[in-house]
């Protein structure tokens, strides 16, 4: 086992031995049913994906296509509009995993380092609005973005969506660079690097974990984000997010169901891959909230 | 150096510089690196998370359809109305009744999936773990879509498969029946935030040390009385937490219930979010004040009762420390 310091969330495994006995052997089957459950929707969006419109009605639960229809793809890629979708949701959250990047690891590192006039009262702000739900503030956002011309726009809907909130994106942050050791910055001072390059040759490459914690957590509330796209593009279809889109396409083609589970895939495949690949960061991320 | 870090090994010659004596002026100067990194999200935190907050209680002072540029101030009708509004009430009702249920189902059930996972002999662990995972890394709207299908009455999988095994004589129409749509909603936001949950859990679960269970085993405990005199104590401090995570996790709901039922049928799912959506963006004359106030209300419902819990779970500790 690992010392207690950094209790990872990958399961100990290494020298210790799988058990057979009959509790976990039941326990073992009980677990393979309930992932079985959990998976299957996701098999049955790709079977349908591949089927066509009447198969999908008469062959009821088989899973393996009969024919594989892959015009569904084109028709959700070319004719629904999925690729502008893609396109619209690739920009609104690259923008936003950066904007929050910046702007939390800049006041997260004075705020874990430095004491100045005014420290407790922006701690202070942050605590009280951490958890401000989205549909209270949702009617205002809208209305200033309209003032400052920003509503049909999808930079309008990237600050939306970085602007405000990712409190815990700061406190991420503000956690790690306060345990930095004071030496590393020391020898940087007496080499005569000022306080920006301190923090950008120095501390911020020291923070990749960090920076790789909060992208996948920002990544993930924003390429799923529904809301805020949805109300910004009421009046301009060509801004529509993959997640909106998916919607409108419901309401124009209520009984294109094989359509419909092509345009779903695609909209989950890019997030599904990145999570296998980067599971760790997930994981560890949404286990920082208990932990910290 | 400008700035003086927290801490004493700052050079000394800095230290004398800045003497307790120095004015409030000189040392926001001296500081001033410090306000250039707050800045970005001093500017944008305002615009987007605080003036939202303040500006929300005077929108809900007005009558106002969103279509001209301003409203006309009404005074506490917005509340009045509110409050006496049988759809906000029935809103309200949802949105508890959906936590009220939700919560103690994701928290019993994770638990149990966590602790079997955290056993460091259960075969392929971390391959569930993934498995109960997935879900949630999903887009919860397209998921909602999605589960339309998988509840139909016509073609679903799940109606297909209670046929075939004969649980069922006639397909149940889940979402078409005020009386089912709300349950079945919670099945698929259990289904869709349980990783969640499993993770708060393995979280805490890996601060208990193996050496207790070791012991335990060695005593010749079973593995009921290991998790209630071991797991269960230790796990108590976390329990409140993960709670109130969870809960708060519970009161958004919009886009599973706007892509699942849009509210309905007949408003037998409408949660808060919905109706304030419907108020302010779906109504073929929207009333921004009215909704607004709507928001307000729910959000300082919402607040009270954090504060509530996130109070006990200090009284909790407290008490804890102080036995």
């Amino acid at each position: 086992m690992k010392q207690g310091a950094a209790p990872s969330i990958r399961s100990p495994r290494g020298r210790r031995r799988w058990s057979w006995s009959p509790g976990i052997a039941l326990q073992v089957v009980l677990l393979v049913a309930l992932s079985a459950i959990w998976i299957y929707p996701f098999l049955w969006l790709v079977s349908a994906s591949l089927k066509g419109s009447l198969e999908l009605f008469v062959s009821g639960l088989d899973l393996v296509p009969k024919h594989w229809e892959w015009s569904n793809y084109s028709r959700a890629w070319n004719d629904a509009g999925f690729s502008r979708y893609m396109v619209n949701s690739i920009i609104t959250t690259a923008a936003t995993v950066l904007i929050v990047i910046v702007r939390c690891a800049l006041t997260g590192y004075v705020l874990a380092r430095y004491s100045f006039i005014g420290k407790r009262f922006v701690l202070g702000v942050f605590l009280v609005t951490i958890f401000v739900p989205e549909g209270y503030t949702i009617i205002a956002v809208m209305e200033l973005s309209r003032q400052l011309h920003l509503l049909n726009s999808l930079l309008g809907i990237t600050l939306a969506l970085s602007a405000g909130g990712h409190v815990a994106a700061i406190l991420l942050y503000t956690g790690y660079f306060a345990r930095i050791p004071r030496e590393l910055e020391e020898a940087a001072v007496l080499d005569g690097a000022g306080f920006f390059e301190i923090f950008r040759s120095i501390m911020m490459p020291l923070a990749g974990p960090v920076t790789a914690t909060v992208a996948v957590l920002t990544f993930l509330g924003a390429w799923n984000a529904f809301f805020v796209p949805l109300v910004f593009t009421f009046s301009k279809p060509e801004l529509r997010t993959l997640a909106v889109g998916m919607l409108a396409f419901q309401g124009e083609h209520s009984t294109d169901w094989s359509g419909m589970a092509a345009a779903a895939t695609l909209s989950l495949i890019p997030v599904v891959l990145l999570f296998m690949f980067l599971q760790r960061y997930f994981m560890e991320g949404i286990a920082g909230a208990v932990k910290a | 150096m400008a700035t003086t870090p927290e801490s004493t090994s700052v050079p000394l010659a800095a230290r004398g510089r800045r003497g307790a004596r120095q004015g409030v002026l000189a040392r926001l100067w001296a500081d001033r690196w410090i306000y250039l990194f707050l800045l970005p999200t001093a500017v944008l935190y305002s615009l987007y998370t605080i003036w939202p907050i303040g500006v929300s209680w005077w929108y809900s002072l007005l009558d106002w359809n969103g279509f001209d540029q301003h409203g006309t101030y009404i005074g506490l009708a917005n509340y009045r109305e509110v409050l006496q509004d049988p759809f906000f009430w029935h809103a309200f009702e949802h949105t508890f009744v959906f936590a009220l249920i939700s919560v103690p189902v994701r928290l019993v059930l994770t638990l149990i999936v966590a602790v079997m996972l955290n056993n460091p002999r259960m075969p392929w662990a971390s391959l569930f773990r993934t498995a109960l995972f997935v879900p949630v890394v999903t887009t919860t709207a397209i998921i909602g879509i999605v589960m339309q299908f998988v509840f139909d009455p016509a073609g679903g999988p799940v109606n297909l498969f209670l046929l075939k095994f004969g649980l069922i004589d006639r397909p149940i129409n889940f979402l078409g029946d005020s009386s089912t749509a709300l349950y079945t909603v919670m099945v698929v936001h259990v289904w869709k935030w349980f990783g969640v949950t499993m993770i708060y859990w393995l979280a805490a679960l890996q601060t208990i040390s193996t050496e207790y269970y070791e012991a335990a085993r060695v005593d010749g405990a079973n593995a009921v009385r290991v998790f209630r005199d071991i797991t269960v104590p230790l796990l108590k401090p976390f329990a409140i937490i993960i709670g109130v995570l969870t809960f708060i996790d519970t009161l958004k709901i919009f886009d599973l219930m706007l892509t699942m039922t849009g509210g309905g049928p007949y408003f037998s799912t409408e949660v808060i979010d919905i109706f304030i959506y419907r108020e302010a963006f779906a109504a073929t004359i929207p009333r921004l004040g009215y909704a607004s106030a709507a928001a307000v209300t729910f959000g300082m419902l919402t607040i009270v009762i954090a504060v509530v819990q996130l109070l006990a779970a200090r009284y909790a500790q407290r008490a804890r420390r102080t036995s």
